[in-house]
């Protein structure tokens, strides 16, 4: 059984019915906003049935299901009595867990920083060049593509074949270019590890590239004026101007992409499932929770992966505040 | 917003405003700094003027080869896409240069057969499950960003705050309790308040579309509230004047000025469900009947991790949307992403 497009109508019919619906309660909603009282000095109804439906849906949809996690991460697998703080011992005492720590760390140290510093600096090289839009373009392009399809992507690069054989893997032929030996990349810890981030790199690059770029020409062009009138080198130029300029974007980039690669699960996933030493902690608490049932595990591991993004997420919310204070 | 909207326009400025080479620059070399004729650089030695230019040599060929390693990997998957199974598995895409044997079977089959992937189904799937979300998402977010910009009531700031922290929760914090609602409904005590969903068919995109609504909303919100609460105040008093209620001040006096905001959230949101793999595993099920594109993918590459003839052009076939998107859109979405619309 094929392809039928009469077997996809029922879906297309169920997407305009949905949309239309949401649609004409939304503008009954807005109706009904003026017909209510009317020239209060608190605006209670107006203020309700505009908030009403995202609020609803956040109450239970996220601050709900927050306690409830938390409350699940101190309780057995299948949530049915308290277990303390079992999990959480458990989470750095088991070794396979504890390899799925040292993973994470490893995604933290390298993915971030490496992305940051390949998109300022490919933001540099081709800044006010002619061809600048066409070459920040293919750099940015990764950000469209998804996690998965960039796995596909690079798992087609790092793809084997015995040595007596052609190769087809980009990096393998490359290898062999050189005369060396294939190797089957994704198997061999913890180099698989860093291949995969190299994905990640591979795709946040364009984002750090974008945002630095915008502040890298953001810096007044006074004090270029007056640095290239003392005539300073490229190096001395980049420490005392460029880097200090661009200090805070970077740092809200570099934290950007931190909490990204916390949380990151299509890569590990679609390369490896996650197998040969290689799962992260949202891997393995989608893992946990949703394929052997131990609700208590994973929703610890969750919990965990919050409480690591909580401190990164204040500073970024500050850097922000102060970024838009000072260009206001 | 404003800054957001500054600093967008200068990018765009920079990027017109690039020195183009005069004559005394030769082709393809940006002209560095003192070198233009007429400053005072213009009294510089023949070797730093070969100097600077070598410099800025070495920097566009070490953007290229950037470039090319950013490259090349798509190149080589779209490339393979097109070429007949047996090349694919037995040797590199680059041979097709001096080999060149290309068809659209790998297509064909990978988007109709059913054995081989029948991802036609599944795109119709990814468009249904993002269509809804984004649209979902872009009108209730305006909404409460209004009301938390310009309606009054008391405890607003605290409403607003709240959301704003919401921003900093990993989705992963919400995904059991969120399906136990839609598997057991929801219970208070022991009394049943909302029924389990067991929807049927089609119907359950329903669930798919709730999730990616409540991931999408918390950064929606304050991303439009960034922009709506900057309108100008006079506007609104001159509309009241008039006695025009919220309701028509929404519809005839904001939402026109805040299309560009509406754009960039629609973008970012459109672009996150459809290339979302963990929600659509978790809500939407993993077959034929309302997984996305996707999930399938990363199914193929698990159990078919060889069968490169069906993964190419997959990949392609999940790309292909995304990437018009984006290019068609490219600048609003820079002006998103500057906003500090990232999805945390």
């Amino acid at each position: 059984m094929g392809f039928s497009l009469v077997e996809e109508l029922p879906k297309l019919l169920w997407l305009v019915i949905g949309v239309a619906g949401f649609l004409a309660v939304i503008g009954v909603l807005l109706f009904f906003v003026d017909a209510g009282p009317k020239k209060t000095k608190t605006e209670w109804w107006q203020a309700a049935l505009f908030l009403a439906p995202a609020l609803v849906l956040l109450l239970l949809g996220l601050v709900y299901p927050v306690i409830r996690t938390t409350l699940l991460s101190f309780m057995n697998g299948q949530g049915t009595s308290w277990v303390g703080l079992d999990n959480y011992v458990r989470m750095f005492t088991q070794p396979e867990i504890l390899v799925v720590l040292r993973n994470t760390l490893l995604w933290v140290l390298f993915g971030p920083v490496l992305a940051t510093a390949i998109g300022l600096f490919y933001a540099l090289l081709v800044d006010r060049r002619r061809f600048e839009s066409v070459a920040k373009s293919l750099i940015f392009m990764p950000m469209a593509i998804s996690f998965v399809g960039a796995s596909i992507i690079w798992k087609f690069v790092y793809a084997y074949r015995p040595a007596e054989a052609d190769q087809i893997g980009l990096l393998n032929q490359l290898i062999v270019w050189f005369g060396g030996e294939p190797r089957l990349w994704l198997l061999e810890t913890p180099l698989n590890t860093l291949l995969l981030i190299v994905v990640l790199i591979w795709v946040q690059a364009g984002f750090a590239m974008v945002v630095l770029s915008a502040a890298i020409k953001a810096i007044p062009d006074d004090i270029i004026e007056a640095a290239r009138i003392d005539g300073t080198s490229v190096w001395s130029h980049f420490w005392n101007i460029t880097l200090p300029s661009v200090w805070p974007t970077l740092t809200v980039v570099l934290i950007t992409i931190s909490v990204q690669t916390l949380k990151v699960f299509d890569i590990v996933r679609t390369m490896t499932g996650g197998q040969y030493e290689t799962s992260v902690i949202a891997n393995e608490m989608y893992a946990q929770a949703f394929r052997y049932g131990e609700l208590g595990m994973g929703s610890a591991l969750a919990v965990f992966l919050f409480i690591l993004v909580i401190p990164l997420v204040i500073v970024q919310m500050r850097t922000n505040r102060r970024l838009r204070e000072e260009q206001r | 917003m404003s800054t957001t909207q500054s600093s967008a326009a200068e990018e765009e400025g920079g990027r017109a405003s690039s020195p183009v080479a005069p004559a005394s620059g030769g082709p393809g070399v940006r002209v560095a700094s003192p070198a233009a004729s007429g400053s005072p650089g213009s009294r510089e030695s023949a070797a730093a003027r070969v100097r600077k230019r070598l410099s800025t040599t070495t920097a566009s060929l070490v953007a290229i080869v950037i470039a090319a390693l950013w490259t090349l990997p798509t190149a080589g998957l779209f490339i393979s896409s097109f070429r007949p199974e047996q090349e694919i598995k037995t040797t590199g895409w680059w041979t097709m240069f001096t080999d060149p044997q290309l068809t659209l079977d790998n297509y064909r089959e990978v988007l109709f057969s059913a054995n081989q992937g029948q991802l036609a189904s599944y795109f119709v799937n990814s468009f249904v499950i993002t269509v809804p979300s984004t649209v979902f998402v872009v009108v209730l977010a305006a909404l409460a960003a209004y009301a938390l910009a310009w309606v009054n009531f008391p405890g607003r700031d605290w409403v607003f705050l709240g959301v704003f922290a919401l921003q900093i929760v990993p989705l992963q914090m919400s995904l059991v309790p969120l399906l136990r609602f839609f598997s057991q409904g929801v219970t208070i005590g022991d009394v049943q308040v909302l029924p389990a969903w067991d929807l049927p068919g089609a119907f359950a995109f329903t669930n798919v579309w709730v999730a990616h609504t409540i991931f999408g909303l918390p950064l929606g919100i304050f991303l439009l509230h960034n922009f709506i609460s900057q309108l100008p105040h006079s506007l609104f008093e001159a509309a009241r004047v008039d006695g025009a209620g919220h309701g028509v001040l929404f519809r005839r006096v904001v939402l026109p000025l805040i299309v560009p905001a509406l754009v960039s959230l629609a973008i970012f949101q459109f672009l996150w469900v459809w290339n979302d793999l963990l929600v659509a595993l978790i809500f939407a099920g993993g077959d034929v009947s309302t997984a996305p594109l996707t999930v399938r993918l990363a199914e193929l590459a698990g159990t078919r991790g060889n069968e490169w003839q069906r993964l190419t052009a997959g990949a392609f076939v999940s790309m292909v949307v995304p990437l018009i998107v984006f290019f068609a859109l490219q600048r609003y979405f820079v002006r998103g992403l500057l906003a500090g619309s990232v999805k945390g």
